[in-house]
């Protein structure tokens, strides 16, 4: 709970909050339409961040869950025609299916190189089910799984209880910002909580942690739950933003974009992931509209740099460079 | 019985034919303990290495078993050099590394070849099994997966390069300091793994046909396999793909092939529970 006494973690909740607020007064509709799916993309990446870059656990298919919750989603508000209820069941889904494959990675003490592509495999194996679900055996009420071509006519969040007062455009721009901002506020939080610290703790010296007397499988297990459900209400937004949900949520360049805004923007940071995210989202839309470079090269050349380039990442470079000149102008004091 | 028959062969065949695009896969992982991302598309080159070199009027078999390998093979050594051998001991940016090469080929692929499927019409005619019959092709892809278990068994166990090659898996250090030149082991034991998928790739074209994404089909059975077969090579991935192909095959028969694929990741994800180092990790230590 420190975290909320803390003046720096008001002042950013404060200026990324008139951030929100200013950017549709000043910008086109085709902006915000962009922006409202890279700040759900970001809520992506920062659940990846979380699993990833605090608890050190490699979750290469962080997408399936994202996935998982955009299905989920889809069924049950096309069946309901509400929203109420499909947005929660869109996160806990993914936190039953992240207790299970916990249970058997985590609690089997899989290395972390196994449990990353076990994990890869996830989405890869969810693909080709929903790609040969077509047949007429997959129809779930009103709604049908489509197989390769996916749902359809997926309806838009509406105010609780209420299906009739549905969201508005700019609205949707407000709820994912503001869920965005309010999921990386929550786990700034948690990241220094008691809880926190031992999942980092775990991260830097499983053995050590242990040794301390704290079950790492325990803390690996609930960092990934939450990660889990995060992308889980990532994923229903996606759906609720696109009005459809298909296959290509479980291909494996969706789960390598994510995979490149975090490494891109910076491993070990809540804010690398969204800023990744933004940017390169931002560039492979910018690219679509001034070249014909295929997103798979682009994509590719961008991993490949990274890896090879920038390993830290953005945000963390950038930091210590700002550190690093403010250190030179307090007088050499570090 | 003549079904019976006919599902023993196919169960043979789903073993043979995850043995094949496996053991290329585990030789890089087992030997140098590098996870290569980009192995489906190691196998989707071999694919149109080999259709392009048929088309291009060269031998069948030629194409297959010497074209096909040896492009790759080539591919996979400069890939070694570029990449691969700047992070070394560095498994996770290795994984990413790899990954990104795997989009830029599919990239690449689809940019310089079109994306549309190239295929050629397999050899061979059918075979009667009673009633039933089945592709004489199915027969040759069970024969080429014993011959290169076989090859690489006598090449690893017997020859001084697998000697060599063992030993400096054992210990890298170890055999540096005895003078052997462990990157151009690594280099060649990458080179190895390369040919033997795209051999796997050639063997597969005239089945499937290939397209520039035609390596994601295999990539998520081939790592469940290496990965369940543990640390050593030959034993773990014959091991493992004799397992998951049974229950995968059975699964398929039951229900569909789907099904038989998602089985296989069960299955693969229940065993890792009991054996967490794979089946190598826990019995036959000391095979290769």
């Amino acid at each position: 709970m420190r975290e909320l006494f803390r003046p720096a973690f008001w002042a950013s909740a404060i200026a990324a909050l008139v951030l929100i607020m200013g950017i549709p007064m000043v910008s086109e509709v085709y902006t915000l339409y962009n922006l409202t799916v890279f700040a759900v993309l970001a809520m992506l990446a920062l659940s990846l961040g979380l699993v990833w870059g605090i608890g050190g656990i490699l979750a290469l298919g962080q997408s399936a869950f994202f996935g998982i919750g955009a299905y989920v989603y889809a069924l049950l508000s096309v069946n309901l025609g509400d929203s109420t209820l499909a947005v929660p069941a869109a996160m806990a889904a993914p936190l039953v299916v992240a207790v299970l494959v916990g249970y058997f990675t985590f609690f089997g003490r899989i290395s972390d190189v196994y449990f990353a592509v076990i994990s890869l495999t996830i989405p890869l194996i969810l693909l080709s089910l929903i790609n040969s679900a077509s047949g007429p055996a997959y129809q779930f009420g009103k709604a049908h799984l489509g197989g390769y071509n996916g749902i359809p006519a997926v309806p838009p969040l509406n105010m609780p209880f209420d299906p009739s007062a549905v969201l508005s455009f700019e609205g949707m721009y407000y709820v994912a910002a503001m869920a965005l901002l309010a999921v990386y506020l929550i786990l700034r939080v948690l990241v220094a909580s008691r809880f926190g610290r031992v999942v980092q703790a775990v991260r830097e010296n499983e053995l050590r942690a242990e040794l301390l007397g704290y079950d790492a499988r325990y803390y690996k297990l609930g960092v990934f739950c939450i990660g889990a459900a995060i992308a889980g209400l990532a994923g229903a937004f996606y759906a609720a933003w696109g009005a459809s949900v298909g296959p290509t949520v479980f291909s494996l360049a969706f789960t390598a974009q994510a995979v490149v805004w975090v490494l891109f923007g910076g491993l070990g940071t809540l804010l690398g992931p969204i800023v990744g995210c933004f940017l390169v989202q931002g560039l492979s839309t910018w690219l679509g509209s001034v070249s014909r470079v295929s997103p798979e090269i682009a994509l590719g050349l961008l991993f490949i740099v990274a890896v090879l380039l920038v390993p830290n990442g953005i945000v963390p470079s950038i930091r210590d460079r700002i550190r690093s000149r403010l250190a030179r102008v307090h007088g050499g004091r570090p | 019985m003549d079904l019976a028959m006919l599902t023993g062969v196919q169960v043979v065949y789903a073993i043979a034919s995850l043995f094949l695009i496996s053991v290329g896969l585990a030789i890089v992982f087992g030997m140098m303990g590098v996870i290569n991302f980009a192995h489906g598309e190691f196998l989707m080159l071999g694919g149109f290495a080999f259709i392009l070199a048929v088309r291009a009027g060269v031998n069948f078999w030629v194409a297959m078993f010497v074209v096909a390998p040896l492009c790759v093979a080539v591919i996979g050594i400069v890939i070694e050099r570029l990449i691969i051998r700047h992070l070394y001991g560095r498994i996770v940016e290795t994984i990413l590394a790899t990954w990104g090469l795997s989009l830029l080929l599919i990239g690449l692929a689809s940019a310089l070849l079109g994306y549309y499927q190239m295929g050629v019409r397999p050899p061979f005619g059918v075979v009667q099994i009673g009633a039933y019959q089945t592709g004489a092709y199915t027969f040759f892809v069970i024969g080429v997966a014993v011959a290169v278990g076989l090859v690489l068994y006598v090449l690893l166990r017997h020859t001084p390069f697998g000697l060599i090659a063992r030993g400096t898996m054992q210990s890298a250090a170890m055999a540096s300091a005895l003078g052997v030149n462990v990157k151009r082991v690594y280099s060649v034991t990458f080179g190895i793994g390369a040919a033997v998928s795209g051999l796997a790739g050639a063997v597969f074209a005239p089945l499937t046909g290939v397209l520039p994404i035609s390596g994601l089909t295999y990539i998520a059975k081939a790592f469940i396999t290496v990965i369940l077969g543990g640390a050593l090579p030959l034993t773990g991935s014959a091991l493992s793909s004799a397992l998951l192909g049974t229950v995968s095959q059975v699964t398929t028969f039951l229900s569909t092939s789907v099904f038989g694929e998602v089985m296989l990741l069960v299955t693969a994800i229940v065993l890792l529970r009991v054996l967490p180092s794979g089946i190598t990790g826990k019995f036959f230590k000391r095979g290769i």
